[in-house]
């Protein structure tokens, strides 16, 4: 269902696509970018580089940093409910250890926590298993082949995120990711093999070696459902469609606890615990300089807000993934995450009179940098509302590895596209970058624990594993890494504590003093929860639109 | 001017523009969506949604995130359905046929009435995978749901009350674990992580200076 122009432009590309499958299948590609090049293409393109867009902190932790304006606002925003109207001694929930988020990493969590003997709940705002986790297309890395070991995907990792990653975090990233995976494994994770069991593993965007492992293109699905049906088949109790909305500390200052709110009724409930992992994911909904995202509804950096209050510095806030492949066209799916595994296997990036202006598997922040400045430079397509693209031209991948290899490597892609009437097989698709992962997030330790006492982090709510840049596949590794990780700790520190007899929202108080002293006046309440879409409804756009809360 | 369509939100009337999904056209309408929604890209299976054009018998199902309104669409969501889940210990079962006999012993009663197949939101063999199923031929099962989003319309259209995706998923979870072939080079490499082997190599690169392990990054050598 292309327009005219696109359908010239689409004449462009395939009149180029021989020479450059010739060249391809000569192991020629286009040229990898020098370490100065990045820097250059990064500095004068990527949106973490407009100062206008961010903000410094003025209260908390991280007073004095800078952050996107959208995070600026909620970290320094009202509390949901005011800590005086909130009764504490009523306590509808007990238990050893509290999960907030019902993704993959606080699914994880919580069979690990369950598995050491822990009583476990999750609370989760929408449905178990709502989460990004869900749409992960691509893969998951582990470096288990003989030619690949944990320290080579150590240094992949450590040069993606630009150095900037905390070693010790990498360190137990790399080391747990065929344990990791063995264990999906034996949860019963359909992963692709060969007939004689070898992983079928391929490139992602910066990896030296072949390490993603897949379930076709429905990985974080797969996993998610997995993990899912464990919670349950464990009888793990799941609270959904109500949210936290706030930590509740001890005497001690010690995690004790959350504010919880039913999403439908906004019933408020209280959950003692004697340790608390926040697995809240991210932050696409934020929608930071007006980009569209790949993420899941629920993606509100709701657990950034939580921790920020209780007093947890955040790390690397300030940076973010714009996924260089979103889809730019049709309208339906703007923003939709087209997975990098459609260049893994094959799919270079063209422009719109069919030269590959770069090459294709960069890292994400320079693949996005690359697209973003090749529209700036006049070579991308013209999509909607002033929009722009360029092609990825998909039908390479049969040509390369033979018809029917996009039906099996990455079905729901195509799909995806042929509810649209595009055939990805036939046809190059349109792609522009999309807000895709928060790169920064809650500091943590290598137990998983936060600066403030038992209150674990899990999963893209932590900061500093990714440094500045994640690779592809590292997420859906963090969040089992990291949330089994998180399980085993919170559930034995849990062990060790005897509560105090006292639950407190002092630091909330606290915090609203600070921000009365800091001057912030704002009508802002957090965290965010949802967001709120009304697709350009001229009745709503009026300022005194009336919209139910 | 866009092009409007009316639709029928649980009966009442909106117009709105032709070009949207039935879930972006709810929230044009002033929805704030809760229930129904979740990924907005169809893999989470939330906004699982009847609905049937005026003039027409046929109640059609549908992803709401990944279907266009149309004219004269009667619009109703389903998002939650009392399926069916058994609970069950997946280091104990065994990939045998009794397990589905003793957990899913419904999806013998199938008729063969196929509306599942017809009401599948991803266009899934939804009746076959049943039929393999029946037969414990679970790596067959396997691969032909693989792509189900677990939304529930199938079960929703079944007379026989069976929980398509439930099943599908314990197929799935047999084949991963017992019916795969075992990974050689997966067990050797947690065999030499859990004996310490991996651990020099990283002690190594770890004590490098900043500038040695960015030219160590960028002078890597690349697996073709």
């Amino acid at each position: 269902m292309y327009t005219q122009e696109m359908l010239e432009s689409i004449k462009r590309v395939e009149a180029t696509r021989a020479a450059r499958l010739a060249d391809v299948k000569a192991g020629i590609h286009p040229r990898r970018m020098t370490a100065e090049e990045k820097v250059q293409v990064k500095k004068e393109n990527h949106p973490d580089y407009i100062a206008s867009q961010f903000a410094e902190l003025v209260i908390g932790p991280n007073r004095g940093e800078r952050v996107p304006l959208e995070l600026a606002e909620m970290l320094q925003a009202n509390p949901r409910v005011n800590p005086k109207d909130i009764d504490l001694s009523k306590i509808d929930y007990d238990v050893d250890v509290l999960v907030i988020g019902g993704g993959g990493s606080g699914s994880a969590a919580a069979i690990m926590a369950h598995e050491k003997g822990a009583n476990v709940m999750i609370v989760t705002k929408l449905r178990h298993g709502d989460a990004n986790t869900m749409m992960a297309e691509g893969g998951i890395q582990a470096a288990d082949k003989p030619n690949d070991s944990p320290a080579q995907h150590y240094l992949d990792v450590m040069g993606g995120g630009h150095f900037k990653n905390v070693p010790d975090l990498v360190r137990k990233l790399v080391t747990d990711a065929p344990i990791c995976i063995k264990w999906l494994n034996d949860l019963g994770v359909m992963f692709d093999k060969e007939a004689d069991g070898t992983m079928v593993t391929t490139h992602g965007g910066g990896t030296s070696r072949k390490r993603m492992h897949a379930c076709k293109d429905y990985s974080g699905a797969e996993i998610m459902r997995v993990l899912r049906d464990e919670v349950q088949n464990r009888g793990i109790p799941v609270v959904d469609f109500t949210s936290a909305i706030e930590i509740i500390k001890d005497e001690k200052g010690r995690a004790a606890g959350a504010v919880l709110m039913n999403m439908e009724t906004g019933e408020l409930l209280i959950a003692r615990a004697k340790t608390v992992i926040i697995a809240t994911g991210g932050a696409g909904r934020m929608h930071y300089q007006g980009f569209p995202t790949s993420n899941h509804y629920g993606a509100t950096a709701d657990g950034l807000v939580l921790a920020y209050r209780a007093g947890a510095p955040l790390l690397y806030a300030y940076t973010l993934q714009y996924h260089p492949t979103g889809a730019a066209y049709p309208s339906q799916i703007f923003g939709a995450l087209v997975t990098e595994k459609v260049r893994s296997i094959g799919a270079q990036l063209v422009n719109k009179d069919g030269e590959p202006f770069m090459y294709s598997l960069e890292t994400r922040d320079i693949c996005a940098s690359g697209v973003i400045r090749e529209c700036k430079r006049g070579g991308g397509v013209d999509t909607f509302n002033g929009g722009q693209g360029v092609w990825l031209d998909s039908p390479m991948i049969d040509m390369i590895h033979g018809e029917g290899t996009i039906e099996k490597r990455i079905p729901a892609m195509l799909r995806m596209y042929l509810k649209y009437g595009i055939d990805m097989r036939k046809q190059p698709i349109l792609i522009y970058p999309t807000l895709h992962y928060q790169n920064g997030g809650i500091k943590i330790g290598v137990n998983g624990m936060s600066d403030v006492e038992n209150l674990f982090v899990a999963g893209e709510a932590v900061g500093g594993i990714h440094g500045e840049n994640r690779l592809m596949g590292n997420s859906l590794l963090d969040i089992i890494v990291f949330g089994r990780n998180a399980g085993v700790h919170a559930a034995a520190a849990a062990k060790e504590v005897t509560l105090g007899k006292k639950l407190t929202l002092s630091h909330v108080k606290d915090f609203m003093k600070e921000m009365k002293a800091a001057g912030i006046k704002t009508d802002a309440v957090s965290p965010k929860l949802l967001p709120r879409y009304t697709h350009g409804n001229p009745v709503f756009d009026q300022p005194n639109a009336k919209l139910m809360k | 001017m866009e092009k409007m369509v009316n639709i029928y939100l649980y009966g009442k009337k909106y117009e709105v523009p032709a070009s949207l999904t039935i879930m972006n056209a709810m929230e044009y309408a002033g929805y704030q969506l809760v229930r129904g929604v979740g990924c907005r890209c169809g893999f989470c299976g939330a906004c699982a949604t009847i609905y049937r054009i005026k003039g027409q018998n046929e109640l059609k199902t549908c992803l709401a995130c990944q279907t266009k309104v149309e004219d004269n669409m009667y619009i109703a969501t389903l998002p939650f359905f009392p399926l069916v889940k058994q609970p069950y210990d997946i280091q104990k079962i065994k990939p045998t046929e009794q397990i589905m006999m003793q957990l899913y012993p419904e999806i013998y009663s199938c008729v063969g009435c196929n509306a599942c197949t017809k009401a599948c939101t991803q266009d899934l063999k939804v009746m076959q995978y049943i039929a393999y199923a029946q037969r414990g031929e679970y790596e067959k099962c396997a691969e032909e749901s693989f792509d189900c989003v677990m939304c529930g319309v199938c079960s929703s259209r079944c007379p026989a009350g069976i929980t398509h995706p439930q099943v599908g998923l314990l197929a799935r979870r047999l084949t991963g674990k017992y019916l795969a072939p075992e990974t050689e080079h997966l067990l050797a490499r947690v065999a030499e992580i859990e004996a310490g082997d991996c651990e020099a190599a990283l002690d190594e690169i770890m004590a490098k200076t900043a500038e040695e392990l960015k030219a160590l990054y960028n002078n890597r050598d690349f697996e073709q």
